[in-house]
């Protein structure tokens, strides 16, 4: 008997598993429809109160996720800000999709135009090709790419002067080190971590022309396993100031420094992205973070969506972010730093930013600038 | 109903649909206790998929390296083999079609085959290392293919760097006439990716049906897989047919790769890691029951999974749930003889 009930139970999911994959693709159409309304925008720039309520933003993540405590986690910060001075809601007025793999670039670019995003944005150069493939779809959407020029009308570029923050950090971790040795642990290697890389060695030899540079590529920015192994070899052979430029690989790094700072060796990392201070907090309060690297990539996101919503947005231009900005450079609280240093990294930022020191930003350069110190 | 459904000689397909069913089942339940409802989870699912033409043009190129890497792992399910390296089959595949695609150019007709048969055969050499590294010492497969996965990756990424007009992410595009691409399919639906891949993944498929079922060769490999000795006994070359197999299996995963490099990139990318399309492959193989057809249609199963998860974060529901439904269609599957026994008590009940 019991079994006659289990097959009935078994028929009956059957069935009702039938009508639920029936009954959504009715619902679906009903929404679908004023959706396909909306891409006119030309009905909302002229009534600006309904802007307001269906201004949408949307947010499309590499691999690494909102939460990498990273770019993407600092681009998403922007974006709440702003949609919390909005009070907008997550999902109705501002959502994200996380790519699983680089595939997913152009199908979740996509999945924003297709539903009339107001404005889009993707984090991180490699959206290049898909950028380029999407944008001219969607020519009623503002996409903004951060680290990366992409030149259509309706995508605006951020980029960043990275060289000149990790100049600055560079002379902090020179004023830091007691074993003269100091190193650099890149993410993947090309371009854009180079630059990192050449400013760093730049504000370190500026200090010192003796300290040794060592360097490794993780050829990751999503394995903190590697970025914990790499550390460990660089602090072995006497490194005992790391930074890195390697989003989430470069959280194994930090947590590498935990462990040895907590068995009383004095290392520190110098953090990057977003102030990393927090990150690197040991059981009694203070912290392996040295400073950080600051790419404001959340003001940068805040800012694009305010000039969306103005109907000021950027499209086709360049929007850098440099010293001069505030667009990257340290945070303003830095425990770990004396007056002394803070006010010499001060000096140099005032002499980049008037001009009297150009920050290399490839190897290349950086060999330049070396030979004239 | 109950009849056919208990009837033992349907449970070839009815087994991976309840498997299946039971997934779908347990992502509501996961929804629910989430707190989010799963008739606005999977409505967000199918919009992914059918919401409209470019949508289904994508969920077809996210579904075409799925049927071919789960060919390849049913293959060697089927020949008695765990290929487990069809990651790094599949990213030399990919690498071998990108080169091949650059460095001649043909007219299309003649350099496209030739590109995805050099993405095939190098897939073949890479899976005839643990091959006769198996027929001749006895070396397990599943070690060797994991420790050529990395080789490959790393590898490959160290030659993707050193191609002509190479930049540290990836190589330049390749001659038109070495893509998969299509103005024609795209533009048919609404700009998607949409490439021939689909008709390649189709005849693999055909192909190896007709290589398992209907010819002697494919015999004699299934002999191998099944009984060793047996087949030895038999008067099998049992060494060379393993070569054979992981060697056919590994094909099957290069042009899952090209279907990757020249059909939704036209480039070789550098890779940080492994994009899980090889292990993907076991799960669309285990769904399949390692048949030709039933690896289409779980491939196209898990490609829309695959496809709709940014659909279905956009209706709020996380994309991770996509994910613990693909994971609960596996498991259900790899408890294909339990749910057999259920059926089998079904059918004693009604009798």
């Amino acid at each position: 008997m019991s079994k006659k009930v289990l097959a009935l139970l078994l028929v009956s999911i059957l069935v009702v598993a039938l009508f639920a994959g029936c009954a959504p693709a009715e619902q679906n159409e009903e929404p679908a429809a004023p959706q396909e309304k909306q891409e006119e925008p030309k009905d909302n720039a002229q009534e600006p109160k309904e802007e307001e309520s269906d201004f949408r933003v949307g947010f499309v993540t590499d691999t690494g996720g909102i939460d990498d405590r990273s770019f993407n986690q600092g681009t998403w910060e922007g974006i709440v800000k702003y949609a919390d001075e909005k009070s907008w809601e997550e999902g109705t007025h501002y959502n994200y999709i996380q790519s699983d793999e680089e595939s997913q670039y152009i199908p979740n670019l996509s999945a924003f135009g297709d539903d009339a995003y107001n404005v889009v944005i993707a984090a991180g150069f490699l959206f290049e090709d898909a950028m380029k493939a999407v944008a001219p779809q969607y020519p009623d959407t503002d996409f903004t790419i951060i680290d990366m020029v992409v030149l259509q009308p309706n995508v605006a570029s951020v980029v960043f002067a990275e060289e000149q923050g990790s100049f600055l950090v560079g002379v902090a971790a020179a004023k830091a080190t007691k074993n003269n040795k100091v190193g650099f642990v890149g993410g993947m290697d090309f371009d854009l971590i180079r630059k990192f890389h050449a400013g760093f060695v730049a504000g370190v030899h500026s200090v010192d022309k003796s300290i040794e540079v060592v360097d490794q590529y993780a050829g990751d920015f999503s394995n903190p396993g590697v970025g914990q192994q790499i550390a460990a070899t660089m602090y072995e052979s006497g490194v005992d100031v790391i930074y890195h430029a390697a989003g989430g690989t470069g959280n194994g790094v930090i947590n590498e420094a935990k462990n040895r700072a907590d068995n009383g060796e004095e290392v520190w990392v110098i953090g990057v992205d977003k102030d990393q201070y927090e990150d690197g907090k040991l059981a009694d309060g203070s912290s392996v973070v040295l400073t950080s690297m600051m790419k404001r990539v959340d003001v940068a996101a805040y800012n694009m969506i305010e000039a969306g919503q103005k109907g000021e947005f950027p499209g086709g231009e360049i929007t850098a972010f440099t010293l001069a900005e505030n667009g990257v450079g340290i945070p303003e609280e830095n425990p770990n730093l004396s007056e002394e240093v803070i006010k010499e990294i001060e000096a140099y930022k005032e002499k980049i930013v008037n001009g009297e020191i150009k920050v290399p930003t490839t190897m290349d350069e950086l060999a330049d600038f070396e030979s004239n110190l | 109903m109950i009849k056919y459904i208990t009837d033992e000689k349907n449970q070839r397909f009815i087994v991976p649909l309840i498997s299946v069913l039971f997934g779908f089942i347990a992502g509501a339940i996961i929804m629910i206790i989430t707190g989010i409802n799963p008739i606005d989870g999977y409505s967000a699912l199918l919009d992914g998929v059918f919401g409209n033409t470019r949508k289904f043009g994508e969920w077809i190129v996210s579904s075409i390296p799925l049927i071919l890497t789960g060919l390849a792992l049913a293959f060697g399910f089927r020949t008695g083999l765990f290929n487990i390296g069809a990651e790094g089959q599949f990213i030399v595949g990919a690498f071998a079609a990108v080169a091949a695609g650059i460095f001649v150019e043909l007219p299309k007709i003649i350099h496209l085959p030739l590109v995805l048969l050099a993405a095939a055969l190098a897939g073949a050499i890479w899976g005839f290392i643990p091959g006769i590294l198996k027929a001749k010492f006895r070396v397990h497969e599943v070690v060797v293919t994991i420790m050529l996965n990395y080789t490959a990756l790393h590898f490959i990424n160290y030659l993707i760097k050193i191609l002509p007009g190479s930049t540290n992410t990836r190589t330049v595009d390749v001659f038109p006439s070495a893509s998969l691409s299509s103005e024609f399919l795209s533009s048919i639906t609404r700009f998607s990716r949409l490439h021939w891949g689909f008709i390649v993944a189709l005849l693999a498929a055909f192909l190896y049906w007709y290589i398992i079922e209907r010819t002697t060769f494919g015999y004699e490999l299934r002999s191998v897989g099944f009984n060793q000795h047996a087949s030895e006994y038999a008067g099998m070359k049992v060494n060379r047919n393993i070569v054979y197999s992981m060697m056919i299996s590994g094909a099957f995963a290069g042009l899952a790769g090209a279907m990757i490099s020249i059909g939704t990139f036209d480039y070789a990318r550098v890779i940080g890691a492994s994009e899980g399309y090889g292990f993907n492959g076991i799960a669309v193989a285990l769904l399949g029951n390692n048949n030709g057809f039933g690896i289409v249609i779980s491939g196209l199963l898990f490609g829309a999974l695959k496809a709709g998860s940014s659909a279905m974060a956009l209706a709020k529901v996380p994309k991770e749930i996509s994910e613990i439904i693909m994971a609960f269609i596996v498991l259900f599957a790899a408890m294909n003889y339990g749910i057999k026994r259920l059926l089998i008590h079904l059918r004693k009940e009604e009798k």
